[in-house]
């Protein structure tokens, strides 16, 4: 048998065995048998000097083909054994995607802070400042500035804890008011707050009274500010906080520190203002008391109310979450039971 | 105020649906507690008769009636009521009816006997018991003979049953709302219509005799007193009054008792004015004064209590003797008994103020103190008087004497309030004309003078709450409607809106703390004594309320902490086993002598159970100091403090375990601590194992803060070398560290910590541990023996430092 059919011999032999390999050591152990330096092509190479002269560029274009052919056929056949020792691999790797997640544990904002950051933010948007006050107030600040003096009959509106005759548990946030429309350099603009806080009150703890709950109190101060303004103002924000769908009304009411005073009334959660238990049949929620700053509050503020006026107007974040999620307790908000707290998801 | 809707209708043609009405007045004047109309829900109740009645022969207390019901034949009824008998005219309840609370009546026999039908109390078809005649509160009610009732009607329209009773809750500034009067002067502004107002003049007088030969008055406390009048009806018979008034009263919630009683309830209903009746041949001295008594003085009210006065109470006397709490309650002595004759009738105003303490005080709001609070109409003192004497003269067969002592004469003055059209459309944001604002003024009755847009209004005397511009501007909107006022938002110059570096500081460790999984908690900032002084961070006495409602909320807090506990007994004691809270507010410090507190701003949390629950892939970790410790060091590191934190373990906590708890320090100054609560008070707050933390967030964010800029990151690879050693128990982390960094130069960049054990193969008070040491060259390559130099400095100065050794 000349070189030529050794060859061809050899090329048929190695690609026979090459298919019929299924593994990857296999194929390196042919790859070493056919192509390495104790090999049958080195082997046949090796009889080279034996054919003449004229022979050889043609035998040695056929072995670099043979070689090629035979290297070729391994590459190949590597590349379809690694994808299936891949796929293999994948089978094996393969986990039941429904197994529950690692729990990331997240806490959640208080609901009446949510709603506390819910009214911030709109005013915010509005260019109001968000004011904190003293919850230890004095009767001045509390009462006095406010247009209520001493044995004012409003004063029963709000029993209040004292600590001393005159230093008292703020009932209200309007203090803020008085203490900020104090401070305010009207010359730099006009005069826009909210003060959210804690007010307590002598009350005993129910389903419904709270001795301690929140109030949010918003002021705006300015040499044309008008009624009109603080209905739309009160419109916007129950919008905002309930829905579009959401009316307002405003009712004649009475705090000595404003004059008109109205009460706001939005239409009923529970009913959509078809009349139900809940508001009564009437179809409206009493949720805020407002008015047009009572002269003598400026005055006493040391603001000139011929110059200036404005409107202000106090809600009760606690009041508004009952309203909003059906909490049947007030009590709820201050015992602080992780069941009720992590209920509140703030971005759902 | 219950207003009757029938009286109503004696001021003006009302045709208007009650409920509609009602609906007007809390969208104009006040709040509507409610509407009702006492027939609603009854069915076939109607007047009876009894034609004879018979003891039933096997009961000791049922009688067995026949009643007339205005049919052909009377229908037999077995009647239990102790005053049932011959000849009365009755409410029945038919077979089929329906009385109070949806309970049906049917025939039935009682023992034997057929009863076609109920004789009904009062109370059985809905009238509150404290407003039923007192002789009919334990048996039927009985109608007397002006009622004029007929067998067979229905006895709705005769008890004012078919009547509507708008019941408004009146603000302290509408006392005038507190009247029948004021009631139809608001609505006839509402509806633009003018009430008649209609008010009796005294005409049954006896001539012969002048009130001045029979009473004098003195008035030692001018200052309470603003008006004070009296009259006297003689040879009065006290019997009941008329059905009318009776029903009238009832209707507005009040008890008929008899003539001369209801004749002032009648009156102060209509006019607001509280009168006041004595027996006047009960006065010893014939000598009415109105002053103070002793401290401590006991006076027995009408209701039987008695009363412990204080030297404040404003009292009305007989000589020395008191015979009354002015403007609140009479006194029992001077009481109208069914043998008085001679009557007198005091019309009064005294100091809202003064009658507001006495009731509060005493706790006696009477339908008399609840209106003097709220101021009374002085020019109607006088007309309520007369009509008052006028109607006892009338009820009681008497004549009131001439003339009326008058020490006190009221003095109603009108007000003048001035106002321009430009002023009312700047503050209401309205457009309206001269017209249109004089048409409000109009309708409320107000006298008005317009010259060039300016409105000069005279505001009657019965308007008290009216003084200034603000008060006229809150007439016309609320006449003009609040409905009709533009909604808009304030122009004017812009202002920014933004929270302040602190407010957002704050938001921003809530989603911190809230991402590292705590809840936000809101604790009461009054707590008890004890607990308001545990866990503190500061020396301050404690800030106590004057009059706690109870000891629960007693004292104002100085720890956040205690609150959080109180949260986590909360949810334990539910089964609620893994708490992790939060919470941010404020402490009340107080320094001795002061007696206002300073508040600051503080932050705590507290986690026990677990924070990494038991799944499929792992177990329950239980929560411990270093959980803690982690959210607390992310949260100190993010406020990127010029000042470095630091964590010394501190055993003085007395509410804290000694071995658990370190303080944490932000430069050399103390900012809170963090560890376990003390085991002991674990148990007392009934609390399992509970990690804590308290900071002064104040001082947290008052501290100067680094000033951020970019770090370029290094291009020269890092270097690490580990390092694993057995050292004593007692040495600290934090002393290891810092001796590993002394004697290296800014090429250590971190020391890690991964490794740290005790027991098994180490010996005892020792502790086996082990740290990554990472070095690095900003600007160059490090070689290997650089690094080796420095590691070995550093073990070196370990070595030299303590006891240790290599492993």
């Amino acid at each position: 048998m000349g070189l030529h059919e050794q060859l061809e011999e050899l090329k048929k032999k190695s690609l026979h065995e090459i298919s019929r390999t299924d593994g990857l050591k296999g194929l390196d152990a042919i790859r070493v048998n056919v192509l390495g330096k104790k090999g049958p092509l080195t082997e046949i190479l090796r009889g080279m000097r034996d054919i003449p002269k004229t022979e050889r560029p043609k035998v040695g274009e056929l072995s670099n083909r043979v070689r090629d052919n035979i290297t070729a056929a391994i590459e190949e056949k590597r590349a379809e054994l690694e994808k299936a020792v891949i796929a293999k691999k994948l089978e094996n790797e393969k986990i039941d995607v429904t197994l529950p997640g690692k729990p990331v544990l997240q806490g959640q904002p208080h609901v009446i802070q949510q709603i506390i950051d819910n009214i911030e933010d709109l005013f915010l948007g509005m260019g109001y400042q968000v004011v904190q006050g003293p919850e230890v107030e004095t009767d001045k600040y509390n009462f006095e500035m406010l247009n209520l003096p001493k044995d004012h009959p409003a004063r029963d509106m709000q029993d209040t804890f004292y600590i001393t005759d005159e230093i008292l548990m703020r009932s209200q946030t309007s203090p803020v008011q008085a203490r900020t429309m104090e401070k305010h350099d009207f010359s730099k603009g006009p005069l826009k707050m909210i003060s959210p806080g804690v007010v307590y009150r002598r009350d005993t703890d129910d389903a419904t009274h709270s001795h301690q709950f929140h109030q949010v109190e918003g002021l705006v101060i300015d040499k044309h500010i008008t009624m009109g303004d603080l209905k739309g103002t009160l419109e916007t924000l129950a919008k905002e906080l309930f829905g579009d769908r959401f009316e307002v009304r405003l009712r004649p009411s009475y705090f000595p520190f404003t004059e008109p005073s109205v009460e706001a009334d939005v239409t009923c959660f529970n009913c959509m203002g078809k009349g139900c238990s809940v508001c009564k049949q009437t179809g409206w929620i009493e949720v805020l008391g407002a008015g047009m700053v009572h002269p003598n509050v400026l005055r006493m503020a040391g603001v000139d109310p011929e110059v200036y006026g404005g409107y202000a107007f106090g809600l009760g974040p606690d009041r508004f979450a009952m309203l909003r999620y059906g909490v049947d307790d007030i009590r709820n908000f201050y015992q602080n039971d992780v069941r009720f707290l992590s209920q509140f998801s703030k971005k759902g | 105020m219950k207003v009757s809707y029938n009286w109503l209708k004696e001021y003006f043609d009302l045709d208007v649906d009650p409920k509609v009405l009602a609906e007007k007045i809390e969208r104009t004047a006040v709040e509507v507690d409610e509407v009702t109309r006492a027939a609603d829900g009854l069915k076939k109740i109607i007047v009876g008769y009894t034609l004879d009645v018979q003891p039933h022969p096997d009961s000791d207390h049922l009688n067995i009636c026949q009643v007339d019901v205005g049919e052909d034949e009377p229908i037999q009824i077995v009647c239990g009521a102790p005053n049932v008998a011959k000849g009365q005219y009755v409410i029945v309840a038919m077979h089929g009816a329906r009385i109070k609370d949806n309970v049906k009546i049917k025939r039935s026999k009682m023992r034997g006997q057929q009863s076609n039908g109920m004789i009904c109390a009062l109370q059985e078809i809905g009238f509150e018991e404290k407003v039923v005649p007192k002789d009919y509160v334990n048996g039927i009610y009985v109608f007397p003979e002006d009622s004029h009732v007929k067998p067979g009607e229905p006895v709705y329209e005769y008890l004012g049953m078919d009547d509507n009773v708008i019941d408004t809750s009146v603000t302290p500034n509408r006392g005038d709302l507190f009247s029948m009067d004021g009631n139809a002067y608001e609505i006839g502004a509402i509806y633009n219509k003018k009430p008649v107002i209609h008010h009796r003049k005294l005409e049954t007088i006896d001539e012969t005799t002048d009130i001045k030969d029979l009473l004098d008055i003195k008035i030692d406390a001018p200052d309470d007193v603003q008006a004070y009048q009296m009259g006297i009806v003689k040879n009065v018979k006290i019997m009941p009054s008329p059905f009318w008034l009776q029903v009238r009263l009832m209707t507005a919630g009040i008890r008929p008792i008899n003539n001369v009683v209801d004749v002032t309830n009648y009156v102060m209903l209509k006019y607001g004015q509280p009168l006041h009746a004595f027996d006047y041949d009960k006065l010893n001295t014939k000598e009415i004064r109105v002053g103070y008594s002793a401290q401590g003085t006991k006076f027995v009210t009408l209701d039987g209590e008695k009363r412990e006065l204080r030297s404040q109470d404003l009292m009305i006397k007989d000589g020395d003797k008191n015979i009354a709490m002015a403007g609140v309650m009479g006194g029992l002595a001077t009481e109208i008994t069914d043998e008085t004759k001679t009557i007198v009738i005091e019309s009064a105003i005294f100091d809202s103020i003064k009658i507001r303490k006495t009731a509060r005080h005493h706790v006696l709001h009477s339908e008399a103190s609840m209106r003097f609070e709220r101021g009374i109409n002085p020019a109607t003192v006088t007309d309520a008087l007369n009509e008052a004497l006028q109607l006892t003269a009338q009820f009681g067969e008497g004549k009131a004497v001439k003339n009326h002592l008058s020490p006190v004469d009221p003095n109603p003055q009108s007000v003048e309030v001035t106002l321009d059209l430009t002023r009312i459309n700047h503050v209401l944001g309205t457009a309206l004309n001269v017209d249109e604002v004089t048409n409000v003024l109009h309708r409320l009755q107000f006298n008005v003078q317009v010259s060039d847009e300016v409105f000069k209004v005279t505001v009657p005397a019965r308007r008290w709450d009216i003084h200034i511009p603000a008060d006229i501007l809150e007439e016309i909107a609320r006449i003009y409607g609040y409905d009709n006022l533009p909604s808009t938002l304030p122009t004017g110059p812009t202002t920014i809106g933004r929270l302040t570096t602190s407010q957002q500081a704050i938001r921003g460790i809530r989603e911190l703390l809230q991402g590292s999984g705590l809840n936000q908690a809101m604790s009461y900032g009054l707590t008890t004594v004890q607990k308001a002084k545990m866990f503190m961070m500061q020396e301050s006495e404690e800030t106590k309320l004057d009059f706690p409602m109870s000891q629960d909320h007693a004292v104002l807090r100085m720890n956040l902490i205690s609150g959080l506990l109180d949260d986590v007994a909360y949810n334990v004691a539910r089964k609620v086993a893994n708490v992790a809270l939060y919470e941010q507010g404020r402490v009340f410090y107080r320094t001795a002598g002061v007696d206002r507190p300073s508040e600051v701003e503080h932050l705590a949390g507290a986690i026990t159970g677990s924070m990494i629950s038991k799944s499929w892939y792992g177990k329950e970790v239980p929560v411990d100091f270093y959980q803690l410790k982690g959210i607390v060091s992310l949260l100190l590191h993010d406020m990127n403090f010029e000042k470095s934190v630091s964590y010394v373990a501190n055993q003085d906590r007395p509410e804290m375990h000694p071995g658990r708890t370190a303080d944490i320090y932000l430069g050399d100054q103390v900012i809170g601590f963090i560890g376990q609560v003390h085991p002991q008070l674990e148990k007392e707050f009934k609390i399992p194992e509970t990690y804590v933390f308290e900071l002064n967030l104040q001082a947290i964010l008052d501290a100067p803060k680094k000033i951020q800029h970019y770090e370029p990151i290094s291009k020269y690879p890092a270097i690490t070398r580990d390092v694993a050693l057995v050292i004593d128990k007692e040495v600290s982390n934090t002393e290891i560290e810092a001796t590993l960094r002394e004697k290296s130069n800014h090429h250590l960049e971190q020391i890690q910590l991964f490794d740290v054990y005790s027991g098994k193969h180490i010996p005892e008070n020792k502790k086996s541990v082990a740290y990554t040491l990472t070095y690095r060259d900003k600007h160059n390559t490090l070689t290997e023996d650089e690094v080796n130099k420095e590691f070995e400095q550093a073990i070196a100065a370990l070595k030299a430092a303590f006891e240790i050794e290599i492993r």
